[in-house]
């Protein structure tokens, strides 16, 4: 009986299933053309899945393991199971092959069950509870079906009974497994992603590249939608990869602005687009709710607006807003899922077609649009930081070794003492350097992550002709910010470039025993990772080597390097201002507290002023480079390296 | 309040600092009063260069068109304006109170009401009501105070910084918007013929003698209403008395003679 029913049974879903996606993949192609590689994608796709994936899934060994055995055996058993139960090929090899594959998921989908006993919060419940039984459903029922066939027990054995059981077994696992892959099912993460993997956005993400940079709007296309208004203006893989996430929250809990309680939940944000690709409410999300907002109150659909100002559409404004850009959630995602992207998108409609960038984000962008600079200072202050410092301007020299950008801090009084100690140390190695000065703009970070395409691209064109006009090596910054958008964000508008922070460019300095340096005496030190320089580009060896070279051995924090946590001061966020529980900052204070340092060793002028920004009692904020100062050694006679003069180190202010 | 035809006149601003080319502040608030009243009705108007791109920042806040007047700079902006509204059904027409570039007078409001006839009201804060062809408005007085008016229609209305604050201006729009430009008969100035621009300094301001002793007279100093002190009420008086009281303040002053 069993031979006629699971051949049915198994045909059956798998017709189903193919259906499913045919729709599936129809409801992303709503979604605007994107230019994939299509077979090549698809030819890449086992390895991005086995190596890529992997490598973000390893970094919880628990999780990581149980999938190989849940994922592998199950894919192991589908196919063996569609030959030797489909296709009725009962060869005893194939049967004991079965049998293995379906005894390793089971084993793997055991874990799965034990995870579930207890959830953490971050992982969504409703269908996901249940995914656990249908895998051992699965296994199970495929594994005694397959006994008969691998010879271990005869055909009849059971009898119609077990025959019964076993089909709805069966008919559960491939219910669940087949047709449920397609058909919005939980394990629709598993077609969604491989194919998500495939034809990704980012394709430059695998094989360990990097790839961070927001894309350009095309600004010369008049019919080009301006951002995202409604799901449909998202390109088709975009669609894709938010239909590939799997809810397993890891970018909930890595997210500053949900643990501040502002109203934004990275898991919750790339549900909402998927209840937007296919039409309804959020009331079936089973995972956290946007910090004060309830579920089941928003809704949406393919081709109705995301945000709605008056009232409630899919997503509120200041969800989209409460984003500080950190990178956080689009690093700790097993998936890929880029949400950073999807978040400038939606803030690029709002800004450019409904002007409707909340609190000082008009002012700033004005600001930016009339002086170049967001605080809207005179612009002929830009160098008044450095009066007395007799810099070179690259008008006089056209041609140097290195272009100092010197960023929007030089109108922050805090910024000039690191701006300051930052030129100190270039003239203490001789470097041949210079700066911009007042031909110098705003880097359009801001207005970029506001979500004002034209005016960072109106920014960075006029800096782009600027710098065309000289000849350097490289340009050093103190600012990640700008150091990213030169780096990664230029190049698509025709300004390539090579760009360092100026904590790799001391590391170089020191490497090349270009620096004498004393150590650092000021007490124990921890190091905050700047977003924009860690995440975003990867450099987290340089700060530590730079801090290391000057005797301080850093207390890290839990959350450091590619896990540490935001200031709170990207993306515009200070500028937006969404308010929530508590403060990024503080929470980022207490992080530092934890490790009991008396000095939090900074690169960013944002970091800066955010962690300066927290009240009360405690660790000093300095610049990587103003420790370098301090350390610096007179070396009127150079002095042999490893052999410090007792000099004292000089006071910077 | 939605009939109303309301015309708003702008001009190319200034940035204080860079001294680029921008919306002008106070114009910027006159349209979004205009577009808070009359919504997409609002007519805008500016009389110079359709060329000039800082005038899609008025469109940018959700403007489909802005009618220029198309006149080269230095040419006198008054007669052509005062032209266009007299053959136009405009009811309310919004002004800034004083230009950041050109001339920046803070004449034409006065002239233009003048030449037109209608009254004019300094410092408009709000339009409460129209009804029956009379509108109440609230004027801006110094120190947040506010006086209510009732004024007949069509009337001219300048704004000031009492107005709320103009709205963010979108590229979208900005860029989608159309600038007409309508051709119309040169005018002259003849002060640019003869006289020539500088850069204005800065008046000397008279110190602050702050002459409280206690937070108490600190706070009545600032609060207190400008009085000039002398100066009479009149009560009851006849047209022609009340008048002639006024004509003789007026020769007193030396604004007559």
């Amino acid at each position: 009986m069993l031979t006629t029913i699971l051949p049915i049974l198994l045909f059956a879903a798998l017709a189903l299933a193919v259906i499913g996606a045919g729709k599936r993949f129809l409801m992303w192609r709503r979604g605007r053309p994107a230019q994939v590689d299509w077979l090549g994608g698809l030819l890449a796709m086992p390895r991005r899945y086995m190596v890529d994936l992997h490598h973000v899934v390893a970094r919880d060994k628990y999780i990581a393991n149980t999938h190989v055995a849940t994922a592998g055996g199950f894919v192991l058993a589908a196919v063996l199971a569609i030959l030797v139960h489909g296709f009725g090929l009962h060869s005893r090899l194939l049967g004991f092959a079965l049998l293995a594959a379906t005894a390793l998921m089971f084993v793997g989908a055991l874990f799965v069950a034990k995870r579930r006993l207890d959830p953490p919060s971050r992982l969504s419940k409703g269908p996901w509870m249940r995914l656990p039984k249908s895998l051992l459903m699965f296994a199970a029922s495929f594994f005694i079906a397959t006994l008969p066939v691998a010879g271990i027990v005869s055909a009849d054995f059971g009898g119609w009974v077990l025959a019964l059981l076993l089909s709805v077994g069966v008919a559960w696992g491939v219910s669940e497994l087949f047709f449920g892959m397609t058909w919005g099912g939980p394990m629709k993460h598993a077609f969604a992603g491989a194919l998500h993997l495939a034809w990704h956005r980012r394709a430059e993400r695998f094989a360990g590249g990097r790839s961070t940079g927001l894309k350009a709007l095309d600004l010369d296309n008049r019919n080009a939608p301006l951002g995202v208004e409604k799901p449909t203006d998202f390109t088709w893989n975009q669609l894709l990869g938010f239909d590939a996430c799997v809810q397993c929250g890891k970018c909930e809990a890595a997210c500053p602005a949900y643990a501040a309680g502002q109203p934004l939940n990275p898991k919750k944000l790339i549900q909402d687009m998927v209840v937007g690709l296919a039409g309804g409410t959020d009331a079936k999300f089973a995972g956290s709710p946007y910090p004060g907002k309830p579920i089941g109150e928003h809704s949406g659909g393919p081709h109705l607006p995301i945000v709605n100002l008056n009232g409630k559409a899919l997503v509120d404004a200041e969800t989209l807003w409460s984003c500080t850009t950190c990178r956080a959630c689009v690093e700790e995602c097993p998936m890929m899922i880029e949400h950073v992207d999807a978040i400038v998108d939606m803030r690029r409609h709002l800004t450019l077609e409904k002007g409707a960038t909340p609190n000082k984000g008009a002012e700033v962008l004005d600001n930016l649009i009339a002086t170049d600079n967001p605080g809207g200072f005179a612009p002929g202050g830009r160098l008044n930081w450095a009066a007395d410092l007799n810099l070179a301007l690259m008008s006089d020299k056209q041609s140097v070794e290195v272009l100092f950008w010197v960023g929007d801090g030089a109108f922050d009084m805090r910024n000039q003492r690191t701006l300051r100690a930052f030129v100190k140390v270039l003239k203490a190695a001789q470097v041949d350097f210079a700066v911009l000065g007042l031909e110098e703009r705003d880097s359009g970070d801001v207005a970029r992550r506001l979500g004002d395409e034209a005016t960072f691209q109106l920014l960075a064109k006029r800096n782009i002709a600027t710098l065309g006009q000289y000849q350097f090596r490289t340009i050093v910054t103190c600012d990640p910010h700008s150091f990213h958008v030169l780096k990664n964000e230029y190049g698509e508008l025709g300004g390539h470039y090579q760009v360092l922070h100026h904590s790799t460019y001391m590391e170089q300095l020191i490497s090349g025993q270009k620096l004498t340096l004393g150590t650092h005496k000021g007490g124990s030190v921890t190091y905050h990772d700047p977003c924009y320089l860690g995440r975003y580009n990867g450099e987290y060896e340089a700060p530590r080597a730079v801090l290391k070279a000057i005797g301080i051995e850093v207390r890290e924090m839990e959350r450091s390097a590619f896990r540490s946590r935001c200031c709170g001061g990207g993306g515009g966020a200070p500028i937006t201002d969404i308010p929530g529980k508590q403060r990024i900052p503080d929470m980022r204070m207490a992080d530092i507290k934890e490790t009991a340092a008396e000095v939090v060793a900074v690169g960013c002028p944002q970091c800066t002023a955010m962690l300066e920004g927290v009240v009360g009692q405690r660790p000093e904020v300095k610049d990587i480079a103003e420790l370098v100062a301090d350390v610096l050694l007179e070396s009127a006679a150079p002095l042999k390296q490893g052999n410090p003069a007792p000099v004292a180190a000089m006071e910077v202010h | 309040m939605t009939e109303l035809n309301i015309v708003a006149l702008v001009s190319v601003g200034a940035h204080p600092l860079s001294g680029r080319p921008r919306r002008a502040e106070q114009d910027a608030r006159a349209v979004e009063l205009g577009l808070h009243l009359a919504g997409e009705r609002l007519q805008v108007l500016h009389a110079g260069d359709p060329q000039q791109e800082a005038l899609r920042a008025y469109l940018g806040m959700g403007l489909n068109q802005l009618k220029i007047l198309e006149q080269p700079a230095h040419s006198d902006a008054l007669p052509v304006l005062a032209d266009y509204l007299a053959d136009s059904s405009a009811q309310l027409v919004l002004t800034g109170s004083q230009a950041e570039t050109g001339e920046g007078s803070g004449m034409l409001p006065f002239l233009l009401a003048e030449q037109l006839g209608w009254p004019l009201v300094v410092g408009l804060a709000a339009v409460e009501q129209v009804s029956d062809g009379v509108a109440q408005v609230l004027q801006a007085l110094p120190r947040g105070q506010r006086r209510r008016l009732q004024v007949r229609l069509p009337f001219v209305a300048s704004v000031d910084n009492a107005a709320p604050t103009a709205r963010q201006s979108a590229f979208g729009p900005a860029r989608r918007g159309l600038l007409t430009a309508e051709e119309v008969e040169l005018v002259a100035d003849p002060l640019f013929a003869s006289a020539q621009l500088q850069p204005a300094k800065p008046r000397p301001k008279r110190l602050k003698v702050i002459k409280a002793k206690t937070g108490a007279e600190r706070m009545k100093a600032a609060t207190a209403k400008a009085s000039g002190g002398g100066g009479q009420v009149l009560k009851d008086v006849s047209p022609e008395a009340g008048a002639e009281a006024i004509f003789k303040l007026l020769l007193e002053e030396g604004v007559l003679r």
